[in-house]
């Protein structure tokens, strides 16, 4: 139930209007304040004018998923109130601009209307619409402050570090709006709500950061000379704050010159190859992109796993298919990544559930291209890539080196060094490498055409075989040193749940939730492709494992049954994948769902297990009872919103639920 | 099989360049291509190119596309680092390549199916970022390597060998070079290595990217009569617009010309290239005026060849990026890692 630093809010507005920064500081001041907060910016594909809405969610107990379970909402965008006031849950609360009434129909009796006239309050204090439009923004985080208790000298000194004194007419402006709705809301409410905050100290260790931002740092502290890319939302703020950062910390102090190459390629396609010939020539390089980008640079990807060059892709999924929804958040990309480019390909591919696992993976990232000298894949997504998450300050060892894998240096040809590009002469299916121009006995021909393992042009079946052939040992032998899956057991748990990259916060919540509901169940996260010997073992180990994920086509699920030794009927399909960021009730729904339904699809033994600690009615699991018996029988170990799962054992849902 | 092994053989009579080297020294593997194919030609002005410049062999980074003219780089200069690369996308790997270690010389080899359609784009963003290469676009108006289709060089009313006509009209590289600002410029003649080579060396010498369009007859599926790009019609057609020399920084300046008659231009290392028999009012840096010459000439059917526009001051990739002079691939971890203490700085923006 929400109540003190327990809550969600949803905040309507118009894309371009200043919302954003208004948002942005709200969620800040709730984290200055030591409180664990989440940020979701749901936004359009649009610069300005269309709608957009950014949800925030308190957890004093530290749970970062999205909630769509909307204790108050913010309605600032008249297109868009009837759904939004539909959305707030029975007794919650919806703050509106009361300059104009609002009209008869939009009032619900379950909820109590907070209404501020913000314009009216705007127009008398400011001048310009621009001006008018920031300061409405600024007043409803005035008033919300009030209603929550949001500490007042929080978002003073956050708006005075913001301005500063060179600004100070923006900041006495902003200070005078936010008092303006601030002292409304006290005047006329009666603050604060029962949905409020309370000062913790919970946050003292974390950082507020996107994961696209994090990434970034993460190349930079790898030792990224070369990146190459084209602009494409959710990826483009990745290089952008690489290339910001580089101009800061790579900056040659005496002649002024950079220690890198930045690269805005014409396409995706010369960007893949601007940082593969980078690659080549044994620069740590990578590309940044989404879905489309990585379809388009497929033929690339391809020559680099072929002709073994070490670069890393970064591709922040977005929802597909095509064009899809371009600011919307998907997990489509797997299969595409595992297996990307024509011919036998297979990559490896690290998985990262936030920011913080953005930093530290994309750095794994460098090390793991060098020492298999392959392209690496780092999967985000828009949730994780553009939204502010609180996350553990990033460490940093200043023992780390990169990892450059099997190079062979000048010193080493010189004294006769015996070098057969291709060839494995450590039996870990790597071969050594050497890096163009250093020394005449490293010269050899590079070509994405049938070679032997002296790197020679062949159309002969067994020299061809041999070196495909090693290509798959090399991928075997990744699978132990990419970082393994993250996984958690409870007592009592029968079966598992597994999920990957982002759907992490969500899952574990769930765990949480589904345990106090009599469903323990074990965790595990999978953070790479190839998968290690644990992910196949856990799968293994449970008789029903609920695999979740975030795409229509159950693409982990897919990967899981051809790259591990599970068969079928011990994986469960949750999937959702409407665009939105995942949460705890979706995936809680789900598997309460499938557990009802499991009475009658032949797996009855394994899932009634765990249906009966459910306390669910029995006579949902009964060996012909059938799904609608599990209905009937038992809305008690249900999610808050009654959502029927699908009718085996697959849940899909394409709403992305809430919204 | 795309080479065949060759026997090398130091025979002590043979000329050495600088660092010694003979001209053996600058060979590849044996060519697999169609005996008489002018690709074969433009290899061998390549070989007499980098021996006469003593560049270290090991310090060449030769990459290609697909085409038959993309297998070539196997054929010159064996201790070289090649990379033969995917159809159309060789400069992207030669921007990376020279974005990461700008010390090295780079020489792309290109057909013109590679260039002028698959790979256009890449080509025009290699001009314009004006990489440090020398890019030669083996041009012989089909797609050898697929058996003779028509290239988007192919002009109007050229005869296919199946008999088709084509009626589109072309893309001329040095056109299209001309009007993206390329800083060099230059059209060859695959059978004419006394021409091409000293192009060839002053591209290789040129800071920023080089064009050098060859003609570059195909013999098994476009030098038949009717075709425009065959070696009868080049030779029959092709009028020597510019000469010129190339002088290496180390060489001595000999007066061989007439005052009058030559035109120098110092590239940015020292060295000179010597315009001779340039026609009256050509400027070679005014690009604009070897636009209009180059179009004149085409529209009284010649095909004009030389080294047709260069601008020496042309500020190649690695000045618009404001790299530091060391190659990246270079630089120690210990330039590029801000360390421990600097990751609490950049943290401290995200509290
Ligand atoms: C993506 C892709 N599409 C098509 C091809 C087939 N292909 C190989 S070479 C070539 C044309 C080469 O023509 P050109 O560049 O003029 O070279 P030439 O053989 O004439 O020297 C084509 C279409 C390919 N290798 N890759
Ligand atoms: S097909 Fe034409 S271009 Fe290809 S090798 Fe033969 S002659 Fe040369
Ligand atoms: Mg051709």
């Amino acid at each position: 139930m929400s109540g003190v630093n327990d809550l969600a809010l949803k905040i309507a507005t118009v894309n371009g209007t200043g919302s954003a920064s208004a948002n942005g500081l709200l969620m800040q001041s709730i984290f200055r304040m030591g409180i664990p907060v989440t940020g979701k910016n749901v936004f359009p594909s649009n610069i300005q004018g269309l709608p957009t809405w950014y949800e925030i969610r308190v957890s004093g107990e530290g749970w970062t998923a999205r909630s769509p379970e909307y204790d108050l909402v913010v309605a600032m965008n008249p297109a868009t109130y009837a759904r939004d006031i539909a959305e707030v849950q029975p007794g919650g609360w919806v703050l509106h601009d009361s300059s104009w009434p609002l009209a008869r129909e939009l009032r619900r009796e379950d909820v109590t209307f907070l209404g501020v006239p913000l314009a009216r309050m705007g127009s008398e204090h400011f001048h310009g619409s621009r001006t008018l439009i920031l300061m409405k923004n600024v007043g409803y985080v005035g008033a919300l402050a009030a209603l929550l208790e949001v500490d007042r000298d929080v978002v003073r000194s956050l708006l005075e570090e913001r301005f500063g004194e060179k600004k100070r007419a923006l900041l006495d402006a902003n200070f005078k709006a936010f008092d303006l709705g601030f002292e409304f809301a006290r005047e006329h409410f009666e603050p604060p709500l029962p949905i409020r905050l309370s000062p913790m100290d919970a946050t003292r260790d974390s950082v507020l950061i996107d994961g696209n931002t994090a990434a970034a740092i993460g190349c930079l502290y790898a030792g990224a000379t070369v990146a190459s890319w084209y602009p494409i939302t959710p990826s483009t703020s990745l290089v952008q704050a690489f290339e910001a950062y580089a101009n800061r910390y790579r900056k040659d102090p005496e002649t002024g010159k950079l220690r890198v190459a930045v690269i805005q390629a014409e396409d995706e396609l010369a960007a893949a190859g601007m940082a593969i010939g980078a690659g080549w020539m044994g620069a740590r390089s990578f590309t940044s992109t989404s879905g489309a980008g990585i379809s388009l640079m497929s033929e690339f990807i391809g020559l680099a796993y072929y002709t073994e060059i070490p670069v890393v892709f970064f591709d922040i999924q977005r929802v597909g298919p095509s064009t899809g929804m371009p600011t919307r958040t998907q997990q489509g990309d797997i299969l595409m990544v595992a297996y990307a480019s024509h011919g036998d390909t297979k990559h490896i591919a690290l998985f990262p559930a936030d920011p913080k696992e953005c930093f530290e993976l994309a750095v794994a990232a460098f090390d793991l291209a060098e020492r298999f000298q392959t392209p690496v894949f780092v999967v985000s997504d828009l949730d994780i890539g553009m939204n502010d998450w609180v996350v553990p300050r990033f460490e940093w060892d200043d023992g780390y080196r990169p990892d450059r894998g099997k190079v062979l240096t000048a010193g080493e040809l010189e004294a006769g060094a015996v070098f057969h590009r291709y060839e494995d002469v450590d039996g870990d299916g790597i071969p050594w490498r050497t890096l163009p121009g250093v020394h005449p006995r490293g010269a050899f021909f590079t070509r994405g055409s049938g070679h032997d393992r002296y790197a020679r042009y062949t159309e002969d079946a067994g020299p061809y075989t041999d070196v495909v052939d090693r290509l798959t040992r090399k991928h075997a032998t990744a699978a132990a040193h990419v970082p393994a899956p993250v996984v958690a057991r409870r007592p009592g748990a029968s079966l598992g749940l597994v999920t990957i990259g982002g759907c992490d916060a969500a899952c574990r919540e769930a765990v949480h939730h589904l345990a106090e509901r009599g469903v323990p169940l074990d965790y595990m996260r999978i953070r790479a492709f190839p998968f290690g010997d644990e992910v196949g073992a856990f799968l293994l180990e449970h008789p029903t494992n609920f695999i979740v994920e975030q795409n229509r086509d159950a693409q982990l699920h897919h990967l899981l049954l051809v790259e591990t030794a599970v068969t079928r009927d011990r994986l469960a399909s949750v999937r959702r994948y409407g665009g939105l960021p995942l949460s705890a009730v979706h995936v809680v729904d789900d598997v309460l769902g499938l557990l009802r339904e499991s009475g009658g699809n032949g797996h009855g033994a394994a899932v009634a297990g765990a249906g009966s600690a459910a306390g669910t009615a029995s006579g949902a699991r009964g060996p012909n009872g059938g799904g609608g018996g599990g209905r009937a029988g038992g809305p008690g170990g249900e999610a808050r919103r009654g959502r029927g799962a699908g009718p085996s054992r697959s849940a899909g849902r394409g709403d992305g639920g809430g919204s | 099989m795309t080479h065949i092994e060759k026997p090398r053989v130091h025979h002590p009579a043979l000329e050495q360049n600088e660092l010694g080297l003979t001209r053996r020294d600058y060979e590849g593997r044996m060519s697999t291509l169609c005996a008489g194919c002018g690709h074969d030609s433009v290899t061998a002005a390549i070989i007499e190119t980098f021996w006469k410049l003593s560049v270290p062999p090991h310090r060449v980074a030769k990459l290609s596309g697909i085409g038959c003219s993309a297998k070539t780089p196997t054929y010159f200069v064996k201790e070289a680092h090649g990379f033969n690369a995917v159809h159309g996308r060789m400069p992207s790997l030669v921007t990376g390549g020279n974005a990461a270690n700008r010390d090295l010389v780079y020489i792309g080899i290109s057909g013109d199916g590679d260039s002028l359609s698959i790979g256009l784009g890449q080509l025009c963003h290699a001009i314009r970022r004006n990489v440090d290469m020398l890019y030669v676009l083996e041009n012989n108006g089909v797609y050898g390597l697929t058996k003779g289709q028509f290239s988007a060089s192919a002009d109007v009313g050229s005869v296919a060998k199946t008999g088709e006509v084509n009626r589109q009209r072309p893309i001329d590289p040095v056109l299209l070079a001309l009007s993206l600002g390329a800083s060099f410029v230059a059209r060859g003649f695959s059978g004419d290595k006394a021409q091409l080579v000293p192009i060839l060396e002053a591209g290789l010498r040129h800071r920023g990217l080089a064009l050098v369009d060859v003609i570059s007859p195909c013999v098994t599926f476009n030098d038949h009569e009717g075709s425009t790009k065959s070696y009868r019609y080049t030779r029959e057609h092709e009028v020597e617009a510019v000469e010129a020399d190339f002088v290496p920084l180390r060489r001595e300046l000999t007066a061989e010309y007439e005052a009058g008659d030559v035109r120098e231009v110092a590239m940015h290392d020292g060295s000179v290239v010597r315009f001779r028999k340039v026609p009256a009012h050509y400027d070679p840096t005014d690009r604009d005026a070897a636009y209009a010459y180059v179009r004149g000439r085409q529209e009284a059917g010649e095909v004009p060849t030389g080294l047709l526009h260069l601008d020496p001051t042309g500020q190649d990739m690695h000045r618009a990026l404001g790299t530091v002079e060391t190659p990246l691939v270079d630089l120690p971890f210990e330039a590029l890692c801000p360390g421990r203490d600097k990751l609490a700085e950049i943290l401290a923006a995200f509290r």
